[in-house]
């Protein structure tokens, strides 16, 4: 028999992953690109990877939603070789350089959406053990009045598994997507404890709540290299 | 109602009931060029001549994950965790929306390979065991897996025979096993019948000697088949 693999979780690699969570309309993702800015002028080597992306499982993920042909295990596992492709391809190798990777989501978000969907917590936490633990996972607190007023104000249309129509929560589009984000959030709030994840308080300014990311992640770079951008970049 | 009760590996799938599900679910597995397909097309039309009604599916056909499953390959891009977990997506898709649903229907499931060579494919490729066996909690135990078994030896002269020789992940080629799609082809099908052989074992495989001639192993599978369903018959005549 073949050795086992060491699963991607328990390994350690010398670049840094940092990770955001939260609702839709937390403001987690402005947060990650502030950051992203911040630690590119500061001359790091600096991935981006977004939840959903990866070309090769895009088109079925796609197809699955149109079709609305996803059961929760379906939805569940196809999310999961998204993220086993972008973690094979784009976040491992980085990660190996001792580069800095910046994923707007991760593993939590899996958690949060597949149980509010019925599929067994126990089941879903076995399935993402190949995913790179993250240096820092920050969660972006926020009520959810506070978010549903944000994101209501300022889309045009709901998808369907988004607003979680697939659980049968409300036939109204716009209330099955409040019920379902507040199942998402008391997910999350469970998983605080579970996972250490770190807390920042989104209710409050936007520089704030940057200023308090940036100074918890800088005490996580010592050592990580550095190669400063040429000065003329900064006038440009 | 004949008693028959299907069963879930481990954690199962949310909101089916088990209860609920009438037909049978018959594996046959095996390497690549062993001749299963060709039982299977012998099996099917027999078993629909004695008015059993006939699903059969196989890898990669499912309508949400096989045609992107085939696109990946084809691009040779995958890594091994992707593509174990791309497999489990197919799967749970034929499961939930085909398989359950014939079950539930009283159909006999006749499937071409099932959650064995998909768990064999990952563990050659370096993954953990426990991890894979995990999340295939979600399969049903089937009523019956028969396992053709042959050696290396016996396999190549199949594939060579066949219209497309050595394929390139059947050869295990992503895993750069060995220099060309022959040496590699050796040394992945002898790893996959080693943990064949140890999963036999462990998940009760019914062992077939494919080296015997089609005719005689097809007459193996409808006895055993037809024992098989005869229990079942024999169960609802007497309720």
């Amino acid at each position: 028999m073949e050795p086992a693999m060491v699963m991607h979780g328990e390994q350690t690699f010398p670049g840094k992953l940092f990770i955001v969570e939260g609702i839709d309309g937390s403001g987690k993702s402005t947060q990650l690109s502030l950051l992203q800015q911040w630690l590119r002028r500061e001359g790091y080597v600096v991935f981006f990877s977004e939840w959903n992306s990866s070309p090769l499982v895009r088109e079925t993920t796609r197809r699955g939603k149109k079709k609305q042909m996803l059961t929760p295990t379906t939805f569940s596992l196809i999310h999961a070789t998204d993220l086993a492709d972008r973690i094979e391809r784009h976040i491992i190798p980085p990660l190996k350089a001792g580069a800095i990777v910046l994923a707007d989501r991760y593993i939590f978000t899996a958690f949060a959406r597949d149980t509010a969907r019925g599929v067994d917590a126990a089941w879903v936490r076995e399935l993402y053990k190949f995913a790179v633990e993250p240096t820092l996972a920050f969660y972006f607190r926020v009520p959810l009045e506070v978010s549903l007023k944000r994101i209501l104000g300022a889309r045009a249309g709901l998808k369907y598994y988004e607003a979680g129509m697939d659980l049968g929560l409300s036939d109204d589009i716009e209330e099955s997507f409040r019920i379902f984000q507040g199942m998402i959030r008391d997910r999350y709030e469970q998983m605080v404890p579970e996972f250490g994840l770190t807390v920042i308080d989104a209710t409050r300014p936007i520089e704030e709540q940057q200023n308090e990311v940036r100074s918890i992640v800088e005490r996580q770079l010592v050592g990580v290299p550095r190669h400063p951008v040429p000065e003329f970049e900064f006038f440009a | 109602m004949d008693g028959h009760r299907f069963e879930f590996y481990d954690t199962g799938l949310p909101g089916v009931d088990l209860s609920e599900l009438q037909g049978r679910l018959i594996v046959i597995e095996g390497p690549d060029g062993v001749g299963r397909s060709t039982q299977i097309a012998l099996l099917k039309p027999w078993l629909e001549a004695n008015g059993h009604a006939v699903l059969d599916t196989g890898m990669t056909r499912s309508a949400l994950a096989g045609k992107g499953i085939k696109q990946a390959k084809a691009g040779i891009t995958l890594g091994p965790v992707s593509l174990t977990l791309f497999y489990a997506t197919d799967f749970a898709d034929r499961l939930e929306n085909q398989m359950i649903p014939a079950l539930r229907a009283g159909f006999i499931v006749l499937t071409d390979r099932y959650i064995y060579s998909l768990i064999a494919r990952g563990i050659v490729r370096g993954l953990d065991p426990t991890w894979i066996k995990s999340f295939y909690g979600l399969a049903l135990k089937p009523d019956s897996v028969f396992y053709l078994r042959a050696s290396v030896p016996d396999l190549i002269p199949r594939v060579l025979g066949s219209p497309t020789g050595f394929d390139y992940w059947e050869s295990g080629m992503d895993m750069h096993f060995g220099r060309d799609l022959f040496d590699s082809f050796v040394a992945y099908q002898t790893r996959m019948l080693g943990v064949f052989d140890s999963l036999a074992e462990e998940y009760k495989f019914e062992v077939i000697d494919a080296t015997q001639r089609p005719e005689i192993i097809y007459r193996l599978l409808q006895r055993r088949i037809g024992q098989l369903l005869r229990r079942v018959e024999d169960r609802s005549s007497e309720s």
